[in-house]
């Protein structure tokens, strides 16, 4: 079993990959030291770099991503919300996966929330496609996004009980679903 | 009886048509792709209002992958996009074998390269024929089915699935391609041209289908970005980009192909985007298939990769690693990645969230058809409505993906 072993050093070697936008790291460093209270932390994983945003700086952050020349992320790939169980506090995770159509680079913002305050801040107001991705979130995860022009349920039907990607949320639902 | 006795909700309009009227356009309307309503607010002929109702389709499949194992998860992604599988395949498999740290032997990455080309192709004939006869062109309908029909008997022919191949597993390919596959793909290629130029000669210089799509749904290009807009249907407002060249991933930087894009913003532009792609996609499946050299399918890691069948007969480790495999599944480090991948309708990116444990923790799919549509009310609203079902052609929406 020794083979093994070494074949699992060496996938272990190779997971910590080169990042995949080294120039962003510098940028991202920079901003940290600009402006301390809007990044909490930096992750770098897997090739790719997450920035954990407080939550009430989310606005103000987005809003200088998107404008900035440096790094000019003038869209928003994707949005989605997460649950990481009920035990776990802070429970729930937004994401944020930015793309820069002239750089080319990706990053990714995190905001974590407590269960009991589940609110963040919508960006519809900076990326107009972040409506829908924020109405999946809610309908899905139960997050809500304060300003959000239009917070309804999308996938599900209006008078659906719960948030059916909450770890909580048996597979199957509570009982049978009628439309009519 | 006078007027004046009347319940105020009989009082007489003097113009009907200044009154704004609220239609329901689907779910069972064939003209939008699938289960998708369109509530529509209409001033006479003109539309004020769209409002996109989506969820018909939806049946938890985020949810699901939470409970199956990672290599259980790759039929999951086939029923999402219908037409494009072996995108969400490789979108999927990529993503895991990002956190995996695996590297794929160079004769399936190219074989990936070849098969998602031809799928691309196979959706964009789905797109044009559907597309035409929406617009009431119904004879191209026939000739796209039949160039798509070769492509699905080549992926037939190489996974045993026509609709749901599920043929890029974690760390490869489920299986080396068939005997003769390559004649196959090679006749598949000489004849795709000529096929392509009949297309053309059916649509592109007809009078009715450009008076039906010029000018129609325009979208700038700064709408286009903020809005979201990726694929076919931001090239066709004036973006160059594609994820093949930006990010490229399996190899795409070191093939000879061009990124078609038009500067006219409408559905116009987004056809004739499309239409160049098609023989954009067919390049790189000719230079794929030159470069099939013999070789493994498969990645040197036995602990997520099933063991070749004889193996199993002749090796003790072989044949534990595969009820490892099967029974329990494989543990993947802990962490998240989002990997990107050029869609046939435009970014697909999966979102995976790993615990450590052999099941995903959450899988997100962003699906380039769901943003897109989010884009629709933008093109529709102050056109005509026989134009919306132009609209929603261009922009290219598989319901399946859009409700996942």
């Amino acid at each position: 079993m020794s083979q093994d072993i070494q074949r699992e050093q060496t996938i272990a070697a190779q997971s910590a990959s080169p990042l995949e936008y080294p120039a962003l790291l510098s940028l991202v460093a920079a901003l940290r030291q600009a402006q301390a209270e809007w990044v909490s932390d930096v992750v770098q994983a897997f090739g790719e770099i997450t920035v954990v945003v407080p939550r009430a700086q989310v606005g103000a952050v987005c809003a200088f991503l998107k404008t900035a020349p440096e790094f000019a992320f003038n869209l928003l790939a994707d949005l989605c919300g997460v649950d990481r169980g009920p035990e776990e506090e802070p429970r729930f995770e937004v994401n944020y996966h930015l793309f820069s159509t002239t750089k080319y680079h990706r990053l990714r913002l995190k905001v974590l929330l407590n269960e009991d305050d589940a609110h963040v801040p919508t960006v519809s107001g900076i990326w107009r496609t972040a409506n829908w991705h924020e109405r999946e979130t809610y309908d899905l995860v139960g997050i809500i996004f304060d300003g959000h022009p239009d917070l309804r349920r999308i996938l599900l039907p209006d008078d659906w009980q719960g948030h059916a990607l909450r770890k909580d949320f048996p597979l199957r639902g509570y009982e049978p679903y009628s439309l009519t | 009886m006078s007027a004046s006795t009347l319940p105020p909700q009989f009082e007489v309009v003097d113009r009907p048509l200044d009154t704004q009227m609220t239609i329901s356009m689907g779910p069972q309307h064939p003209s939008t792709h699938g289960v998708l309503r369109l509530e529509l607010v209409l001033d006479g002929e003109m539309v004020v209002k769209c409002t996109p109702d989506i969820g018909y389709l939806h049946t938890g499949m985020e949810k699901l992958f939470e409970y199956k194992k990672y290599q259980q998860g790759i039929v999951i992604t086939d029923r999402m996009d219908y037409l494009n599988p072996l995108g969400n395949n490789l979108a999927y498999v990529m993503a895991v074998e990002k956190l995996l740290g695996i590297e794929i032997p160079e004769r399936a990455q190219v074989i990936r390269v070849l098969m998602c080309e031809l799928q691309r192709i196979a959706s964009h004939l789905v797109w044009l024929g559907t597309h035409a006869l929406d617009l009431g062109a119904m004879t191209v309908f026939f000739y796209c089915f039949r160039e798509r029909e070769k492509i699905l008997n080549l992926i037939e022919a190489a996974s045993g699935g026509r609709l749901t191949p599920s043929y890029f597993r974690i760390g490869g390919l489920m299986m080396d391609l068939p005997a003769g596959f390559e004649r196959r793909v090679k006749q598949f290629n000489d004849n795709f041209p000529p096929a392509h130029a009949e297309f053309h000669s059916l649509l592109t210089g007809n009078r009715i289908f450009q008076k039906r799509t010029q000018g129609i749904g325009i979208v700038s290009a700064e709408d286009a970005i903020d809005l979201g807009l990726t694929g076919p249907s931001l090239r066709g407002s004036g973006v160059n980009v594609d994820v093949r060249r930006t990010n490229p991933y399996t190899g795409y930087e070191t093939y000879d192909f061009e990124i078609p894009v038009e500067t006219s913003c409408d559905v116009w532009g987004r056809y004739l985007v499309r239409m160049r792609e098609m023989l954009e996609s067919h390049k790189i499946a000719v230079q794929a298939l030159a470069r099939l050299k013999p070789g493994s399918v498969k990645a040197d890691a036995p602990k997520v990769v099933l063991p070749d069948r004889e193996a199993m007969k002749t090796h003790m480790d072989a044949l534990i690693h595969h009820f490892l495999i099967v029974a329990e599944g494989f543990n993947v480090p802990a962490g998240e990645v989002y990997h990107a991948i050029e869609g046939s309708k435009g970014e697909l990116g999966v979102y995976i969230k790993s615990d450590g444990g052999p099941k995903p923790a959450r899988v997100h799919f962003r699906g380039p058809s769901f943003v897109n549509l989010s884009a629709l009310p933008h093109m529709c609203e102050g056109e005509m409505i026989a134009d919306v079902v132009a609209v929603i052609g261009s922009i290219d929406i598989v319901l399946g993906e859009i409700d996942r």
